[in-house]
């Protein structure tokens, strides 16, 4: 096979894990914020945290990787429920600036108490064998974890288009975000709504920090770095919207891995000139309404 | 006849008490003498604590640009640091790469920079609201900083500038190495620019401004040129944060890319809504109170800084919204109405 089609093979692969990675950690994000419109700056917060239960399951107790995934979902997903009942709830209806700074020191918040217990140095986690090493496809090897980390992908994918679509619930879910005082006039419950859709996107952003860990390791400055990239993920995407943040994560995650294939010293400049490009075009993102 | 003789002349009355009000808002207050007191008194008793007392005082100036956009024309934005890492690396570049160290010509420099870019960017982004604005400001400073980090030979990649030397200050002054040239020397700058500020801030600009702030429909309707004021006074705040940067560079005689960093834009934020937005003086107030206590708190541990400035960032939100010079307001307000029931 010519060199080229290598190249852009790997970049297709790397970048297609990358996406995975992105879309799985950001979706929660998006539909939270197209919900109720807040800004919500401690969405790294919660994967970081699901990212350190991993940590804690897999070396302390000895659970494997793949349950330990989900338990830290789960549990991070029920930990944001007083979160969001206790603090978010009380700034629905303040400006961008009140919910950022809310948001921002709770960041700041975890960020320190994780450093009290973890300390500042990046931890990794171990993998079952099935996931360490490479599978051949005869012209290159492609890493298990990434070929892992996009079966993950297409399977919360395929699980979210079919809530989203072909259940009551995603319908209202759906209804809300179009129009929330209308969905509330005909008796959708949007405040329950709100609560279990900001459970359930907490608990994908602790899968995804989970994930995280093998690919770029895991610190208490997790929560800010990542943070920025899930913020463009829904921005470009269009808030609220499951093809819009799937579509900004396979741009920008296959965007970001080609820069940084064939101009390594432009580093990250190539995902932000891209969200700049688009949104420039499209303030809203590509299925935000306008 | 006589009914709307007296009403003609009850609007002019009321019209003349509101000019009274705008001249009178605009006058020198007594109390505002007080900062100034306070830093001129603060270089005679910590005589040791200079080198600290010039970081604060710029930082106050990088607060008191913030409070131009945030505070009066209401854009949220999460890339200032964006203009203050412009002012602090045309100063590095001039005196590495061009061998012009003289400090008061490459403020000039510094601000025009700064303005320039500021100009540009709020060109294309002051049409945008919300979320989008706020990712395409950050989105700014992050590309600054990786274009810095493109040609490590000119701008010294994420090593920075080290070591540079500023020409004496007047080809006269040379700094000290407790800084207390570079103190008067800062406290001279953020005298002149916040005459600069609160001569805007208290002019009809200023008052579109707060217009803008409190009802941009309204101020689209009466005809007022919404995008244009809304960039020169973006203009303007990337000029004064472009000299806060500048004397940083100065003051420190080095500069890294760090200067870009969210971090730098997320801290001066804080500061502002620590000491109260659109209000001039919430800049001091919050800048020194920050930096005091980050000064005090992280030597002890940074961790417990970071987590204190989280939870004093939530309570701010919660209970104080109007910052600290708020909560004296409403403190004041209610003394006043006991003392009179």
């Amino acid at each position: 096979m010519p060199h080229f089609a290598i190249v852009a093979v790997s970049i297709l692969f790397d970048g297609l894990a990358y996406a995975m990675f992105l879309f799985i950690t950001s979706v929660g994000l998006s539909v939270t914020m197209g919900l109720m419109n807040f800004v919500n700056l401690a969405h790294g917060a919660f994967a970081m945290a699901g990212g350190y239960i991993v940590v804690t399951l897999t070396r302390s107790l000895g659970i494997d990787f793949v349950p330990s995934l989900i338990i830290a979902a789960v549990l991070v997903g029920l930990i944001s429920i007083p979160f969001e009942r206790s603090l978010y709830r009380r700034l629905y209806k303040a400006t961008d600036l009140e919910q950022v700074l809310l948001t921002i020191g709770l960041a700041f918040m975890s960020i320190a108490t994780f450093t009290y217990f973890y300390g500042p140095i990046p931890k990794s986690v171990p993998l079952p064998h099935w996931l360490e090493g490479d599978i051949n496809l005869g012209f290159r090897a492609f890493p298990s974890y990434r070929a892992f980390l996009i079966a993950v992908g297409l399977f919360l994918i395929a699980v979210l288009w079919y809530g989203f679509e072909r259940t009551n619930i995603g319908a209202k879910i759906r209804a809300a975000v179009d129009n929330r005082r209308m969905a509330e006039s005909v008796g959708i419950n949007v405040d329950l709504l709100f609560t279990i859709t900001f459970a359930v996107g907490s608990g994908l952003a602790a899968l995804g920090g989970g994930l995280a860990i093998q690919l770029f390791g895991l610190s208490p400055s997790f929560a800010v770095i990542y943070l920025v990239l899930f913020l463009i993920v829904v921005a470009v995407g269009g808030l609220g919207s499951l093809k819009g943040t799937l579509l900004a994560a396979l741009v920008l995650g296959v965007f970001d891995t080609a820069g940084k294939y064939l101009l390594a010293d432009a580093g990250g400049f190539f995902i932000y000139a891209v969200t700049v490009a688009v949104l420039l075009v499209k303030p809203a993102g590509f299925y935000g309404r306008e | 006849m006589a009914a709307s003789e007296t009403k003609s002349s009850e609007r002019i009355a009321a019209r003349e008490r509101a000019a009274e009000y705008l001249v009178s808002r605009h006058r020198f207050q007594w109390p505002e003498a007080l900062p100034w007191l306070l830093a001129i008194a603060a270089f005679f008793i910590f005589p040791d604590r200079m080198t600290f007392g010039g970081q604060v005082l710029i930082w106050v100036m990088f607060a008191l640009s913030l409070d131009l956009i945030l505070g009066y024309a209401g854009i949220v934005t999460l890339g200032h640091a964006a203009f203050f890492g412009i002012g602090a690396y045309t100063v590095g570049l001039l005196i590495a790469r061009l061998s012009w160290s003289e400090p008061l010509s490459s403020l000039v420099a510094a601000a025009l920079m700064a303005a320039l870019i500021g100009f540009i960017s709020g060109w294309f982004l002051l049409r945008y609201l919300g979320l989008t604005l706020l990712m395409l400001t950050l989105a700014t400073a992050i590309m600054l900083q990786e274009t810095g980090n493109l040609r490590p030979d000119i701008s010294g990649g994420y090593d920075g500038l080290p070591g540079l030397t500023i020409a004496p200050l007047f080809g006269k002054f040379y700094y000290d190495l407790y800084g207390h040239v570079n103190y008067l020397y800062v406290l001279g700058v953020l005298a002149i620019v916040f005459y600069l500020v609160r001569r805007i801030v208290y002019s009809p600009f200023g008052q579109a401004l707060t217009g803008i702030r409190e009802n941009v429909r309204r101020m689209h309707a009466i005809g007022s040129p919404v995008h244009r004021r809304l960039v020169t006074v973006y203009t303007i705040a990337a000029a004064i944060a472009g000299v806060a940067g500048a004397l940083f560079t100065q003051t420190n005689a080095y500069v890294t890319l760090t200067v870009f960093d969210f971090d730098n834009s997320a801290k001066v934020m804080v500061m502002l809504i620590l000491g109260g937005t659109g209000r001039l003086y919430g800049a001091f107030v919050g800048a020194v109170v920050y930096m005091v206590l980050e000064d005090y708190f992280s030597k002890l541990s940074p961790t417990f800084w970071q987590f204190g400035i989280g939870l004093l960032l939530v309570l701010a939100v919660l209970f104080a919204r109007r910052g600290l010079l708020g909560l004296v307001e409403d403190a004041g307000r209610t003394f006043s109405k006991r003392e009179k029931s």
